[in-house]
């Protein structure tokens, strides 16, 4: 598997580390939404198919990316820096399609 | 300035090993540059920061990197660049011309090694560890690339058509060498 870092190129998926579902948003810090929490932590999409992720360039420019990968055939159709990055789903979609 | 000693020295052999009876695929050397330096610009200041860099050094950064046999620079990440000197100073200069609004600037002369690999098999003999696209298509002249091989991070610097400069850390540089030169044999290879 390949990841295109929008700065170092096409890089074989051993330079890179996986950070994540990039679905979820956290809470804020003080926070005491215990449903907002447990959300965060637990709830996961689990999609067959697109797939919203952050990634880190570990082994290489050290880059977080937001990345869409295809959970059934590994295809990567989309990364970008995380710089800025807004989860996709919001509390109300939960359960649609990520 | 410190006295430094190579982490290389103990187990750099000067001359030629492995299958050179052929020809030397490869030259191996330490670089030792007086100055090895990391800038970081903050979000927007990336041109200030290339502005600094040309200021106090004289290079030009327009296509991700430079080299001249005395002083070298190159991005290896986004906004961030590693700037090589032959003299001792540079650290000194660049910390007056970036001021802390602008970036930030790292002194890592005593922190990494520079190995260089040269000869017509350096590419080669590289593409066995870093999973990159070595051909001068893909890696310029000048060009950094930042990879890692197994646990070993590495910068790596095309300065000529034929040669890299390997910036690794100095606690993983003997280790490097050593399978640098395992990976070099089969071409056979010279130490200078």
């Amino acid at each position: 598997m390949l990841i295109t870092c929008p700065y170092c190129g096409p890089r074989d998926v051993s330079e890179f580390t996986y950070q994540g579902d990039g679905n979820r948003e956290r809470p804020a810090p003080a926070s005491q939404n215990l449903d907002a929490w447990n959300e965060y932590v637990y709830d996961r999409l689990n999609p067959a198919g697109d797939h919203n992720e952050v990634w880190q360039h570990s082994g290489g420019c050290r880059s977080h990316l937001k990345v869409v990968r295809n959970t059934l055939t590994h295809e990567i159709s989309s990364v970008v820096f995380a710089r800025g990055h807004v989860p996709h789903r919001s509390p109300t979609k939960r359960g649609s399609k990520a | 300035m410190a006295e430094r000693l190579s982490p290389l020295e103990p187990v750099l052999r000067p001359g030629s090993h492995g299958q050179f009876e052929d020809g030397v695929g490869v030259v191996l050397s330490e670089v030792a540059p007086g100055s090895i330096v990391q800038l970081a610009a903050w979000p927007g200041q990336e041109k200030a920061v290339i502005a600094a860099i040309k200021k106090v050094t004289g290079l030009a950064l327009p296509d991700g990197g430079v080299a001249n046999g005395q002083k070298a620079a190159f991005g290896f990440a986004p906004a961030k660049f590693m700037v090589m000197d032959e003299a001792e100073s540079l650290s000194e200069a660049l910390t007056k011309a970036v001021s802390p609004e602008t970036g930030t600037v790292t002194d890592l002369s005593h922190g990494r090694t520079a190995i260089r690999i040269s000869g017509p098999k350096a590419g080669w003999v590289l593409a066995k560890f870093f999973a990159i696209d070595f051909s001068l298509v893909a890696f310029p002249i000048g060009a950094g690339r930042s990879t890692v091989h197994h646990d070993i991070f590495a910068q790596i610097q095309r300065s000529a058509v034929d040669q890299f400069d390997v910036y690794v850390f100095r606690s993983f540089a003997r280790s490097f060498w050593h399978a640098l030169c395992r990976a070099s044999e089969e071409v056979g290879y010279e130490v200078r």
